[in-house]
C-alpha cells in the first residue's frame, strides 16, 4: 500500500467518523461551511480527529487553511 | 485531601517562571509531583538552571522554551513540547506579564503594544495552544493570572489595567466554550504581592499601597502559588469561570 493511499485512508476515516460523508464519492464537494455538518464547531473536531490519526499537532495556518477535503489531504502529506 | 492536591502524571506548563510568581508556581506543582515545561522571555542560562534545580529536587521531568509570549509561537512550542514528551497536557498557567504604569496622555505607544501584546494577546495564545492539546484528553485545567487592578482600576495603570481586565473577559469566554469539553479556565487576581516587580515602586508609593492591604501584610508568590494549586488539583474539579481574588482584603 503506497504512502499516498495511507494518507488517505486516514484522512477519509477521520471525515467519515466527525462529518458522517464519505469524501471519496464527490470529494471536490466537500468544502468548510458548505457541506452539511462542518461548521466551525465540527472543524475543530476534524482537527483534534486528524491529529489523533496522525499523532501530531497541526500548525495554525494549516487549521485555518483547511478549506476543504483536498486541502486537508494536501495539508495532511505534511504531517504523514 | 492530600491525594487530591497530589499532581503525579499530570503535565504542566508554566510561562513566565524565570521568577516571581511563575517560578514559585512551577516549584509548587513539581513539589506536587506534576511533570513541567517552563517557560522564560529570555535564554540567560537562568531557565535552564531552575529547571535542573526543580527536576533535581522534587524528581519530576522539567524542561523549557524560551520565547516571548507575545508571539504565537512561543505558545505553540510549550504545547508541542507537552506533545513529544508525554502526548498530554493537564494545566497551563498563564502567568508573564509587564507592569509599565504611565499616566493618561504620557504612555507610549510603544508600551500600550508591549504591554497588550504581552499580557492580553499572550493570553489568547495560550488559551489556543492549550486548549486543543487538552481536549485529547477531555480535561484539563486553564490559569489565568489577572489582577487587583483588572478588577478594579487604578490610577497611573490605564494600560496594564485594561490588559488585566481583558484577561478576566477571556477568562470567562473560555470558559464557557470551554466547559463542554471539561477544560476548566479560571484567573487568579492578586493583590500587592512581594516580588520584584512591586519592588520598583517608589518608597512612598509603595506604603500607600501597604496600608490600603486590609490583613496589613504583602502577599507573597505562594500564597498565589497555593491558589493555583487548587485549581490545578481535583479540588477544584467543578470551578470554572471564576476570578479569584488573592489580595488579603485590599481596597484600591
Amino acid at each position: 500500500m503506497t504512502n499516498q493511499v495511507l494518507l488517505q485512508q486516514k484522512v477519509d476515516s477521520v471525515f467519515k467518523d466527525v462529518l458522517g460523508v464519505d469524501p471519496r464519492q464527490d470529494p471536490a464537494a466537500v468544502v468548510y461551511n458548505q457541506t452539511q455538518g462542518w461548521d466551525s464547531v465540527a472543524h475543530m473536531m476534524l482537527v483534534a480527529g486528524l491529529e489523533e490519526a496522525f499523532d501530531c499537532m497541526l500548525e495554525m495556518d494549516d487549521i485555518l487553511g483547511m478549506s476543504s477535503y483536498d486541502k486537508a489531504l494536501e495539508i495532511m502529506a505534511n504531517y504523514a | 485531601m492530600l491525594d487530591r492536591l497530589n499532581l503525579s502524571g499530570r503535565v504542566a506548563i508554566v510561562t513566565g517562571a524565570s521568577r516571581g510568581i511563575g517560578k514559585v508556581i512551577a516549584e509548587t506543582f513539581a513539589a506536587h509531583g506534576a511533570a513541567l515545561v517552563l517557560n522564560a522571555r529570555r535564554d540567560n542560562g537562568q531557565i535552564a538552571q531552575i529547571a535542573q534545580e526543580m527536576s533535581t529536587n522534587y524528581s519530576v521531568p522539567v524542561t523549557f522554551v524560551v520565547g516571548d509570549v507575545a508571539e504565537a509561537k512561543t505558545s505553540a512550542e510549550l504545547a508541542k513540547e507537552a506533545f513529544a514528551r508525554y502526548k498530554r497536557l493537564d494545566i497551563y498557567v498563564n502567568n508573564a506579564g509587564v507592569l509599565v504604569d504611565g499616566l493618561i496622555g504620557m504612555v507610549p505607544e510603544k508600551d500600550i503594544a508591549a504591554t497588550l501584546n504581552i499580557n492580553l494577546a499572550g493570553v489568547l495564545h495560550g488559551v489556543q495552544a492549550a486548549a486543543r492539546l487538552m481536549q485529547r484528553g477531555e480535561r484539563g485545567s486553564i490559569i489565568n493570572l489577572t489582577s487587583i487592578i483588572g478588577r478594579f482600576g487604578n490610577q497611573g495603570q490605564l494600560v496594564y489595567g485594561a490588559s488585566k481586565a481583558g484577561v478576566i473577559g477571556a477568562t470567562l469566554s473560555a470558559a464557557k466554550e470551554l466547559a463542554p469539553k471539561n477544560i476548566r479556565v479560571n484567573a487568579i487576581a492578586p493583590g500587592f504581592i512581594d516580588t520584584d516587580m512591586v519592588r520598583q515602586l517608589p518608597e512612598k508609593k509603595f506604603a500607600e499601597r501597604m496600608a490600603s492591604i486590609g490583613m496589613r501584610r504583602i502577599g507573597t508568590p505562594q500564597d498565589i502559588a497555593d491558589t493555583a494549586l487548587f485549581l490545578a488539583s481535583d479540588l477544584s474539579s467543578y470551578v470554572t469561570g471564576q476570578i479569584i481574588g488573592v489580595d488579603g482584603g485590599m481596597v484600591i
